[in-house]
């Protein structure tokens, strides 16, 4: 069977690998790339732990095809913490305790990252929708809201 | 499985070449938000997937005749973030907002939307009321043809083997038009409309209606143009009497099944419901 090879930007950092036709970027990123931070839920695109921004914009990467990936800039959890020093939003999640499983962590970091840059001052109503494609079966999602409205305010200054 | 083949031409004609040669189950891949997930539950088991995204202008909004060519593959999360097209079409706009979550928003297209043909596509009987054509290339050319004539049956269009929509012409708001989109799910997001309805009218200046289109979705196996509505309303100022014949005639087209999201009788009398709030909204828009 022959590959598909495939030259893309992953955090910053030019990466190029080989994948199958149906293979998605979440495949290619845990299982060829050792990038296990996004997860696997549904595997439908309802749940959201496998977020990434793709060109700048949120999807579920269960929902790529890696082959898709030639040529654009993927954005995961990985590149989220600058070193050791975390992103305002992770910061702001293990103050709150807004985890417990932390399966849809990761997903729901990429997402709130990407809110604030398009809404640096959202409103609850505006948070709770825009991670609506993000599911959480442990927390109950409000103190996950509560940190995030937290970081926006923070970054705000 | 079989090793499927990924292709992503450059130019309309490489894609038709590809599609029309293809020996198995050929799929075109937009934003994928459909196909992969058929893929992965094994209802397609495609051969060949030619992904258009490639294409130039297969992902762009191009401002045309006083209206809109959309690519085929342009995402919602663009179309929601175009002024203009938020100004003249905010019906179409938000049918489309309505699909799935900012994660699909970011992907899910309404080229994808009308060629998977569900009967409960949010976006197409906003598009059907708006009077919108899509571009589909083939091998023997273009073609033209008005967006409800694409579905034939659920997950099915008429479109001929090598032929694919380019893009989706939103004609020039006329004056005086207002249109506008309602889906009724039991929750507030993330799911398949029950009934959708689109409606977009023309208003002269005393208020009277000079034209309609009325689209209703998820009660029959296509998106519904329902011309008997169109009549309750022109010629009326859209009093009780006009919105009470509106509400007849759609309830009267309906023809849904029975499932677990709503039963016959739910989906058609809620079909009039909806269809009496969006001809108010398309109203007041119209108004300016």
């Amino acid at each position: 069977m022959s590959k598909y090879h495939v030259t893309t930007s992953i955090n910053g950092e030019e990466v190029e690998f080989l994948c199958e036709a149906q293979q998605t970027l979440l495949d290619v990123l845990r299982d060829e790339l050792e990038l296990t931070g996004s997860k696997e839920g549904c595997s439908s695109g309802d749940c959201g732990a496998c977020s990434v921004m793709v060109d700048d914009r949120l999807v579920c990467s269960c929902l790529v095809l890696a082959t898709e990936a030639e040529g654009a800039k993927v954005e995961t959890i990985e590149g989220m913490a600058d070193g050791d020093q975390l992103h305002p939003l992770q910061q702001k999640f293990l103050e709150h305790a807004a985890l417990q499983c932390g399966i849809c962590t990761p997903g729901i970091l990429i997402a709130a990252k990407a809110l604030l840059e398009k809404h640096p001052d959202p409103s609850e109503e505006e948070t709770r929708y825009w991670l609506a494609g993000n599911l959480c079966r442990c927390t109950g999602y409000d103190k996950i809201i509560r940190a995030v409205l937290d970081t926006a305010a923070e970054m705000r200054g | 499985m079989a090793a499927i083949q990924y292709e992503a031409p450059t130019t309309v004609e490489d894609a038709v070449g590809l599609l029309s040669k293809a020996k198995g189950t050929a799929r075109v891949l937009a934003g994928g938000t459909d196909l992969l997930v058929q893929m992965r539950t094994g209802r397609v088991e495609p051969s060949l997937i030619v992904d258009i995204k490639k294409i130039p202008q297969i992902r762009k909004i191009k401002s045309e005749k006083g209206g809109f060519r959309v690519g085929a593959a342009v995402a919602g999360a663009e179309m929601s973030e175009h002024a203009a097209v938020c100004k003249a079409w905010p019906g179409i706009v938000e049918a489309f907002d309505l699909i799935g979550s900012t994660q699909i928003q970011g992907r899910a297209s309404m080229g994808g939307n009308l060629c998977n043909a569900s009967p409960a596509a949010d976006s197409v009987p906003a598009l059907v009321a708006a009077g919108a054509t899509a571009t589909v290339a083939g091998p023997k050319g273009t073609r033209e043809v008005p967006v409800e004539k694409i579905p034939a049956g659920p997950g099915k269009t008429s479109l001929a083997k090598g032929e694919f929509v380019v893009d989706i012409v939103l004609p020039a708001r006329k004056a005086g038009t207002g249109d506008a989109y309602l889906r009724f799910i039991p929750r507030t997001e993330m799911d398949i409309a029950v009934v959708g309805v689109g409606i977009c009218l023309t208003l002269d200046k005393s208020g009277t209606c000079t034209a309609a289109r009325v689209a209703v979705g998820a009660v029959a196996p296509t998106v519904l143009l329902v011309e008997d509505a169109a009549k309750a309303l022109i010629g009326t100022k859209l009093d009780d009497a006009a919105m009470a014949a509106l509400d007849k005639a759609v309830q009267a087209a309906c023809k849904p099944i029975d499932d677990k999201r709503g039963t016959i009788a739910y989906r058609t009398k809620v079909s009039g419901v909806l269809a009496r709030r969006a001809a108010a909204i398309a109203a007041e828009r119209a108004k300016g």
